[in-house]
């Protein structure tokens, strides 16, 4: 008889799996109407689950024959994608409601998708990286075509699935290039059988890492891996665009440096050129092609496409301050990109949502207080000091010029410049035209998560150092 | 009494008045006016501590007084301030234009007043922070937040194509910043700070001093603006409203030329020597250059525009003579550019309520009409020009002065340049003031209110007597400037005594 593996680093995530199980059940007996009260009670189980991970083990310890950890690293990504995707479940309950997509299924697939994340983040191995990776990737395809009756939706999850499917079986292939050469799917032990190497790591092992860096690239959606952003972003229900831009972002990017500085830490030479293309090239297109845009939805995807290639650029110095940088650039990014989602799903009138940027026109006379904090997202998107963003920037660019890249540091702040155009345009919109028809006002739920992330966008740069101190001790736990 | 952090309380206190705006609720009418007190009120009391800092201040010492430090960010970057002369003398041109921009708005602004003032105290915060930041990552955020007032400032209270011109604005400022960013980022992992009296300290590289000045450079050479990109400035200038171009031209202009004193002399010494000839000729450009373009302006507050871009060269010459009267000349012709600018584009502003056109074209003979306003517009197109007797002509002697001593071609064409703004002042002056009041719907101009006589009044009081007697302001920062001088000498010698090591 086996031995029991040690539960308790998993707890949290133990939690959620059961809770999604019996929340299934609650809804399959209940029916739709029960939509609201589970909705809340996956809230509520996410909040538990993170008290669960702060007050859990964070010192790197392993179970389940070492395919899973805990760190300091794990514990803090997982926060944010509890956080993340607890506030977009909060946010989509409006929408749920005005169009008739008030179904049980809902919550509980974005309790499965974190789940997943949560999995990814902590997965110690190449099987458990897979694994947690599927189980997220499956949930969001469902999630994107969830208006089933609307072409736009399901043309979105058809995408997303094939798309994904070709993504994961890229990963899944060059996963296997690794365990053939190295004779290990388990993180250390691979990064042990690298460094073993006298003539450096094979061909072969470089080959895998170059397919798994393109299916991770595919997740977090970097230039030339992005094509199906866009299309995605617009036609998923914007609720589920939010959760999109924000929770699995997080987690993509959480593996991605788990895969590259845990076993392939030692391999950081020969990744990190190809990081510097793959950051170079989504800021410059994510600057670019956002300015042609008139549908919003497509516009913040091609600006999260630049803002991502803005956070490569940390992983891209392969250093404990480009991890710090990029933690804490997800930290900020996550505010930001809450409260402007939270705003982009408030821009409705009566209950049907519109969604060109025009509709913004003379938001500042209309509903002044939305529009200040939307003003305050695009200046903090376009990382403008004193507000979050530009610290966001100020800590992946210091990592980039430590590391010496300058090139890609000079490139990422003139693309950065040509970015804040269309963000400026929004504002523009807002404060310079004549009005449009009013919006509904939101719901008062929607608008304390939009003040509560203005306001931490805003002040963020009065206490700064908290924050910058969890995150390097997050980084560090990578460089153990 | 200065236990108290003075600085911090000076900085934020606009700020706070802004909260207090933000929250003043009711009637529309009500809102704007409470708004308009409330923000004069801010500014005036800001006026008076910022004298209390005057007062304070020990003008026999270039060190940093009034210092503050508290930890913000990392080790080496913390929240640092403090001001020496030449910070002082902009910090107290700041306090005292921001109440004059906002009693000049007083009528002229009729939507919004509420978020006008917020954005105007706002400003006021973030430019009193540039001159007593004392950490380069600070003076960033201060220099940089500043976009985010003017742009709206522009955009929204602008005239007929604001849009492109607040645009226009805010890219080219940004797109020179965040090269100086990257030069601050880069100092920090080198350095370890990014205090700049330590920094200043620390000689580096000759060969990436260069690097790092071009980047800095980019930057405040934008702010100035310098020629050939000075192109944002003429279409900000006359888009923005009245008080939004006083404080453009009076302060912000100035902060490329303090960044140059505060940042670039000291910290990279060598790169500023190197690179004087280029910064000679792109001066003696612009003052031709813009004096002409001037000449041929139709628009009033265009016709300013161009004649603070030749201003600023003066300004940016002298600097770089690296002589005391060269610096101390270049200090007095921004002191005196930033209230002879306010005072030409309120001015502008003046006519431009009763009238609602700035073209030359449509006005002549005001004097008939509106006797003491052209009286007023006399005194300042005269100290725009350099007349002895009023604070203009004292700058731009000295810089002469000191320029003469360096470059002789220099001084030739920047002594061109006054020639030049002669002609194109006096000549817009002929047309607007002067001959027969011929126009019909001129006759029912009205002369100064006694609200615009109290906006003219500190002006006018100030340009006379500094003109006569500008012994006070050249006290405050004399001793800053042969600090600064002193440094910069005994930095390229160190330079140079490292090199001939070397060659042994």
């Amino acid at each position: 008889m086996a031995e029991l593996p040690n539960l308790i680093p998993a707890i949290p995530e133990l939690l959620l799996a059961a809770s999604a199980l019996v929340l299934l059940l609650f809804g399959a007996f209940r029916g739709d109407t029960s939509t609201r009260t589970i909705s809340w009670a996956t809230v509520g189980v996410m909040a538990l689950a993170a008290v669960f991970i702060i007050s859990g083990p964070s010192d790197g310890v392993q179970t389940f024959a070492g395919m899973f950890v805990a760190d300091g690293f794990g514990v803090f990504m997982k926060l944010l994608i509890l956080l993340g995707s607890g506030l977009t479940i909060i946010l989509s309950l409006g929408y749920l409601r005005d169009h008739g997509m008030e179904r049980f299924e809902y919550p509980i697939l974005i309790l499965l998708a974190t789940l997943g994340m949560m999995m990814m983040v902590a997965a110690a191995d190449l099987i458990s990286l897979y694994v947690g990776l599927e189980l997220q990737s499956l949930s969001l395809y469902v999630l994107a075509s969830f208006r089933r009756d609307s072409e736009r939706s399901t043309e979105a999850g058809l995408k997303y699935f094939v798309l994904g499917a070709l993504a994961s079986g890229i990963l899944l292939y060059g996963a296997s290039l690794v365990y053939g050469f190295t004779g290990s799917t388990n993180f250390d032990a691979i990064a042990a059988n690298i460094a073993a190497q006298e003539h450096g790591a094979s061909v072969g092992v470089l080959f895998g890492l170059a397919f798994l860096t393109a299916g991770l690239a595919f997740k977090v959606a970097a230039v030339p891996f992005h094509m199906w952003t866009p299309d995605v972003y617009e036609g998923a229900p914007t609720p589920v665009t939010a959760f999109f831009s924000v929770a699995p972002k997080i987690a993509a990017f959480a593996l991605f440096v788990r895969v590259m500085m845990g076993p392939f830490g030692g391999l950081a030479a020969d990744w990190s050129q190809i990081i510097v293309v793959l950051s170079a090239t989504s800021m410059v297109l994510g600057a670019f092609a956002a300015i042609g845009q008139r549908n919003i939805k497509r516009m913040m995807a091609y600006s999260s496409i630049g803002l991502i290639g803005f956070a490569l650029m940390g992983l891209a110095a392969a250093t404990p301050e480009g991890i710090q940088g990029l933690i804490l650039y997800m930290t900020l990014y996550l505010a930001m990109n809450i409260g402007a989602w939270a705003i982009i799903l408030n821009m409705r009138r009566g209950s049907s949502l519109v969604e060109n940027i025009d509709d913004l026109s003379g938001l500042a006379k209309n509903q002044p207080m939305m529009a200040a904090a939307m003003a305050i997202f695009m200046f903090s998107l376009a990382g403008i000091p004193p507000l979050a963003g530009f610290f966001a920037k100020f800590y992946v660019l210091l990592a980039a010029l430590d590391a010496g890249l300058y090139t890609l540091a000079v490139i990422g702040v003139l693309s950065a410049v040509v970015g804040s155009f269309y963000y400026l345009r929004i504002i523009k919109l807002m404060y310079f035209d004549e009005p449009a028809e009013k919006f509904t006002a939101p719901t008062r739920e929607v608008g304390l998560i939009i003040t509560a992330a203005a306001v931490f966008t805003l002040l963020f740069f009065l206490f700064p150092a908290p924050f910058v101190a969890e995150a390097e001790l997050a980084a560090n736990a990578l460089f153990r | 009494m200065f236990d108290w952090p003075l600085l911090s309380i000076l900085t934020i206190l606009p700020t706070v008045g802004a909260v207090f705006i933000f929250v003043i609720r009711g009637e529309d009418e009500l809102v704007a006016r409470n708004a308009r007190n409330v923000a004069l009120w801010t500014s005036l009391i800001t006026f008076v501590l910022s004298l209390v800092l005057w007062i304070g201040f020990d003008t026999s010492t270039a060190a940093y007084q009034f210092e503050e430090s508290r930890p913000w960010i990392a080790d080496g970057i913390t929240y640092h301030m403090g001001i020496d002369g030449i910070s002082l003398m902009f910090i107290l041109l700041t306090t005292l234009l921001t109440p004059l921009a906002i009693l000049a708005s007083w009528e002229s602004i009729k939507v919004r007043m509420r978020e006008y003032m917020i954005a105007f105290l706002i400003m006021e915060t973030l430019m009193i922070g540039v001159f007593s930041a004392l950490d380069m990552v600070l003076f960033y955020l201060f220099f940089e937040a500043g976009l985010i007032p003017m742009f709206l400032i522009i955009g929204i209270w602008g005239s007929d194509n604001r849009v492109y011109a607040t645009f226009k604005f805010f890219l080219f400022t940004l797109t020179g910043s965040v090269l100086m960013l990257l030069a601050i980022l880069w100092l920090y992992f080198q350095a370890g700070t990014t205090d700049i009296p330590q920094l200043a300290a620390i000689g580096f590289d000759p060969m990436w001093q260069r690097w790092l000045w071009i980047a800095f450079f980019a930057a405040f050479a934008v702010k100035i603006p310098m020629w050939p990109v000075h192109t944002w400035l003429p279409d900000a200038h006359v888009q923005a409203p009245t008080a939004g171009s006083v404080i453009l031209a009076a302060v912000l202009l100035k902060i490329g030329a303090y960044g140059f004193l505060r940042i670039s002399i000291p910290i990279l010494p060598d790169a500023s020597a190197y690179f004087t000839p280029l910064i000679f000729w792109m001066s003696a450009i612009a003052v031709v250059y813009a004096s002409l373009v001037a000449l041929m302006q139709e628009d009033m507050k265009k016709l300013v525009a161009y004649s603070s871009i030749a201003h600023m060269g003066f300004v940016t010459i002298g600097i770089f003579t690296f002589t005391t009267t060269g610096i101390e000349g270049a200090l007095m012709v921004m002191l005196s550019h930033g209230l002879v600018s306010a005072a030409l584009f309120l001015c502008v502003g003046v006519i431009y309520d009763r009238h609602h056109t700035r073209l030359i074209d449509k006005y002549g003979g005001l004097v008939h009409r509106m006797p003491a306003y052209a009286a007023v517009f006399l005194l300042f197109t005269l100290a725009n020009v350099g007349l002895p007797g009023t604070s203009g002509f004292v700058g731009e002697f000295l810089v002469l002065v000191g320029v003469f001593q360096v470059n002789t071609w220099i001084a030739f064409f920047a002594t061109t340049g006054i020639i030049l703004s002669a002609a194109y002042a006096l000549w817009m002056y002929r047309r607007v003031i002067m001959g027969a009041l011929t126009k019909e719907e001129l006759r029912y101009m009205f002369d100064l209110n006694p609200r615009e006589v109290a906006v003219f009044a500190p002006l006018v009081f100030l340009v006379l007597l500094f003109g006569v007697w500008p012994q006070p302001l050249l006290d405050v920062f004399s001793a800053s400037v042969a600090n600064l001088l002193n440094e910069h000498q005994l930095a390229l010698g160190l330079t140079e005594a490292k090199s001939m090591f070397a060659a042994r």
